[in-house]
């Protein structure tokens, strides 16, 4: 069977996915199934067909279970969304066709050579440093500045930069990860890059650093930096250069733990969630993350059903803040249990898998490391924002790929998509080929 | 770069079990430690959430219901009938918790089956309902107790001798539950010493009994003791017990007298003397074959039941023990503590020949289809006695009704069997305990009852708490 095809079928789960999902919803609500849960699964399945078709016309050979795994994770979340609020699945729904034009059209732009973007990379680069600092126009959320306003629509410029940073990154390290290696010296023990060069890689330190001094958020930090090191160690095939890179950055933020209140009150929140002077504190206390995992609590192993947790009361404020955000793996934790958490990382782990499989069958130098830093990069929102609801690091506002609320985060996620089926493409034509 | 490739999706797979590991820990290993956080609304949150099902009395008039308020949560409404079993019902609120039969009946009331019947219905899509619990209690019967009562401080306790079922059990002074989810009027209600309206009196108070308790010294006198009805004893007064004189009502000299005679009579020191032949062995033996000493077998909380008994210090002490001056426990003196419901339990146990059942509030659980879910059997606590001495003992009561210190308590055409009792509070300005304990009718006993009314100025048993006992068995023997 061909890997369209493969695919075709893929996309078969998911559309009964969303269908039952929909329905389970109906039951919860009305207690009585609407045929409106049959129109959302079938305009869901046009849609994912749709771009199907995109796919099959011009990446014939690109991985079948990629985008299968993003659709089902995209449905998932509209309808956890739906469940929340309805509106915000109509404006999620909205948002999902954006991504998936803009997802067709990076593909149809560089189907040709994805290549072309390492002419770009400076600009690019330029480009995704002017998109992280944008937000520090608006107004903090919470003590970090994440999104701005453009006209009604929130945008939160770090979904965008993500992708130009590992595209540069991605490009400068094919350049200079032979130097890096071959001029190395040993220091005490410790390998060190040359100097020439440890200067860009000290500029990417330095603005990670800077975004956590900027907008002050721990977890887009961690993500960019998390992902420069793991770009850095598939390129050298050094782990002191990753140990040398976690250890500027451990240093770095401990310093401006000290300096800005907004991370201290995080670490704080964090340790003791359960202080009362921190749960009952305004602005960013421990309420958020206390009431997280009270509510992942109420799950157990199977969870309460969907509609059952309790996020809301009347028009009172949110018992769970930012439920169709930050907290949405809260609220699945809470309705489908322990087994469907699980289920959702293991989803996610999937597409990590087929994303780090991509790179290990590209070819040229700049594929691998593009769908490395893609990769991880995602991989590593995924444990941020996880990691930061369960408590497991300080809770930190990004979203979870695909299923919270969010037109900048589902826009950027499908262009990430997009590139790495560009790259995967390629990569298994030319492994096909004798 | 395809071995470091490898070891990154490694290190992912290490990250994601980092996840899995945090979530199973907050989900399932920890859960119950965060659900018990006291930060942690959400349990009762989600009890609100539930249909609660209703509370009935016997002949089913609605006492308490739900209504959904505009936050989804559903709120409790007591019905005015339930201002009478204000303290037996209890309360549900969201701010305050629960007491009565709302908690003893929560996981009834709240639809808390086992965890099976919760996933089935889950994969019904049914919204969970509580069940409905329909009581032993008699609305009518309770309103004639407490118009009987009349603003006295007091309790009065009216059970069915054969099953134990409990049908009336009321408590002054009461209150409107509806208002205690003002959280200002249960702080003014909780802290109300004077008047602890709250307090259910009639399982928490525990009150003097006085010669009510002389029932007891002839169970266990009577009950292969070596006493019988006939057995004469020197009933002089003042008369020597325990180092210390101990006088009649009145002073009276009775001179030699059967028992039977005794009890129609209510003889200090007859009893005295009897219970000190007994012995504090076999004295402690009937008292906790009757139930003392222990919490009753009620299906009610705990936390609103004082077991009976004698208190040192607040705390139980044997009667078994040397400290204990078994001559004046026998006449219901000395540091004994019972409450009405116990002393409710000792007219039913003589007037079911001898067994004693355990106190039921519960008839019956139904659910929302109406459908009975579990009936509540009437359940056997013990036999305290030979049937004969039930049988002699139930002779010697209807000797106080019929012609001694209970008269008050006879009715129309039925024999009623009875003891009165006034104890002492403060001698210098009378201030007494009245209280009366018996059943009726006298030979097929349909009704076992309990009175005891707080510091009545110059009350007497016979006098004050018989009326009542008489009233309300009426009404229940209509």
């Amino acid at each position: 069977m061909t890997a369209r095809n493969r695919e075709l079928f893929a996309l078969i789960p998911a559309s009964l996915l969303v269908t039952a999902g929909f329905a389970a919803v109906f039951i919860q609500r009305d207690d009585l199934l609407s045929d409106l849960s049959l129109t959302y699964g079938a305009l869901f399945l046009g849609l994912c067909l749709a771009a199907h078709l995109v796919l099959r016309m011009t990446l014939r050979d690109a991985d079948p279970y990629m985008f299968p795994l993003v659709a089902v994770l995209a449905c998932f979340g509209l309808v956890m969304l739906y469940r929340l609020d309805e509106s915000l699945a109509r404006d999620q729904a909205g948002w999902f066709v954006v991504g998936l034009a803009l997802f067709a059209g990076t593909i149809l732009g560089l189907r040709g050579d994805h290549r072309v973007l390492e002419r770009y990379r400076y600009s690019i680069a330029l480009v995704g440093m002017l998109l992280l600092l944008l937000p520090r126009l608006g107004s903090p959320v919470n003590g970090a500045y994440l999104s701005f306003d453009v006209g009604p629509i929130a945008f939160q410029p770090a979904e965008f930069a993500k992708i130009a940073i590992v595209i540069f990154l991605a490009s400068y390290l094919r350049d200079t990860r032979q130097v890096l290696v071959v001029g190395a010296r040993r220091f005490l023990g410790i390998t060190f890059p040359p100097l020439k060069h440890l200067g860009p890689l000290l500029a990417v330190w330095g603005t990670a650093m800077l975004l956590l001094f900027v907008i002050q958020d721990l977890g887009s930090s961690l993500m960019f930096f998390g992902g420069f090191l793991a770009l850095v160690y598939v390129a050298t095939n050094r782990v002191s250069f990753v140990v040398i890179g976690m250890a500027l950055f451990a240093v770095g933020a401990r310093m401006l733990y000290a300096v800005r209140p907004t991370i201290q009150s995080r670490v704080d929140a964090w340790l003791n969630p359960f202080d009362p002077e921190l749960y009952n504190r305004e602005i960013g206390g421990s309420y958020q993350i206390a009431q997280s995992v009270f509510s992942q609590a109420d799950g157990g192993l199977f969870g309460q059903g969907f509609g059952q947790a309790v996020v809301q009361l009347g028009d009172n404020p949110p018992i769970l803040p930012a439920a169709h955000t930050d907290l949405i793996y809260a609220v699945i934790a809470d309705e489908l249990g322990l087994l469907g958490a699980c289920a959702v990382l293991l989803v996610y782990l999937l597409l990590v898998e087929r994303g780090f499989k991509t790179a290990m069958l590209a070819t040229d130098s700049f594929s691998k490391l593009l769908a490395t830093g893609l990769t991880a990069v995602l991989a590593l929102q995924v444990f941020v924002i996880v990691g930061g609801v369960t408590k497991l690091i300080p809770l930190t506002g990004v979203t979870l790929p695909f299923i919270s609320y969010g037109g900048s985060s589902i826009v950027a996620n499908f262009i990430l998509l997009a590139l790495l089926l560009l790259v995967s493409d390629r990569a298994r034509r030319e492994a096909a080929r004798p | 770069m395809n071995a470091p490739i490898l070891r990154l999706f490694g290190l992912v797979l290490v990250l994601f079990a980092a996840l899995v590991g945090m979530t199973s820990w907050n989900s399932v290993i920890n859960a119950e430690e965060y659900r018990s956080n006291e930060l942690n609304a959400r349990p009762q949150i989600q009890q609100q959430r539930v249909h609660r099902g209703v509370i009935r009395a016997r002949d089913d008039t609605l006492l308490a219901r739900s209504v959904r308020g505009s936050d989804d949560l559903y709120k409790r409404r007591y019905a005015p009938e339930a201002q009478l079993f204000a303290q037996v019902i209890g309360y549900d609120f969201l701010r305050i918790g629960r007491a009565g039969l709302e908690q003893s009946r929560n996981d009834a009331l709240a639809g808390e089956r086992n965890e099976l019947t919760s996933v089935v219905d889950q994969l019904r899509g049914r919204r969970r309902v509580g069940d409905s619990i329909v009581t032993n209690l008699d609305p009518g019967a309770q309103r004639a107790a407490l118009q009987a009562l009349g603003g006295r401080k007091g309790a009065v306790v009216a059970i069915e001798p054969a099953t134990g079922k409990v049908r009336v059990m009321a408590s002054t002074p009461t209150y409107d539950p509806n208002r205690l989810d003002d959280s200002g009027v249960y702080r003014r209600l909780s802290t109300d010493e004077a008047n602890s309206p709250l307090i259910n009196r009639a399982t928490q108070a525990g009150y003097p009994p006085g010669s009510t308790f002389k029932v007891v010294t002839a169970t266990a006198a009577l009950d292969g003791g070596g006493f019988t009805p006939e057995s004469t004893v020197v009933g002089n007064s003042p008369m020597n017990i325990s180092g210390a004189p101990l006088r009649n009502f009145s002073n009276e000299q009775f001179g030699s007298v059967t028992l039977t005679t005794a009890l129609t009579k209510s003889v200090n020191t007859v009893w005295a003397q009897v219970a000190e032949r007994v012995g504090n062995d076999r004295m402690a033996e009937y008292m906790e074959r009757y139930g003392f000493d222990s919490d009753p077998p009620m299906d009610y909380p705990d936390a609103q039941m004082l077991p009976s008994g004698v208190y040192e210090g607040g705390e139980l002490l044997s009667p078994a023990s040397e400290r204990v001056d078994i001559g004046r426990v026998g006449i219901g003196q000395e540091r004994l503590r019972v409450t009405p419901l116990q002393m409710a339990t000792i007219a039913a146990t003589i007037a079911n020949g001898g067994v004693r059942m355990k106190p039921r509030l519960t008839s019956r659980i139904v659910d929302a289809d109406g459908r009975t879910v579990e009936r509540i059997e009437p359940e056997r606590a013990r036999r305290v006695m030979s049937r004969q001495t039930a049988s002699q003992l139930t002779d010697m009561m209807g000797n106080v009704v019929r012609e001694g210190t209970g008269t008050a308590a006879a009715l129309e055409g039925i024999e009623v069997a009875g003891k009165t009792g006034t104890a002492e509070l403060d001698i210098a300005r009378r201030i007494n305990q009245p209280s009366f304990i018996g059943f009726a009718p006298r030979d097929r006993p349909r009704v076992a009852i309990a009175v005891s009314l707080e510091r009545i100025p110059g009350g007497q048993g016979g006098v004050d708490a018989a009326p009542i006992a008489q009233r309300v068995m009426r009404e229940l023997l209509r």
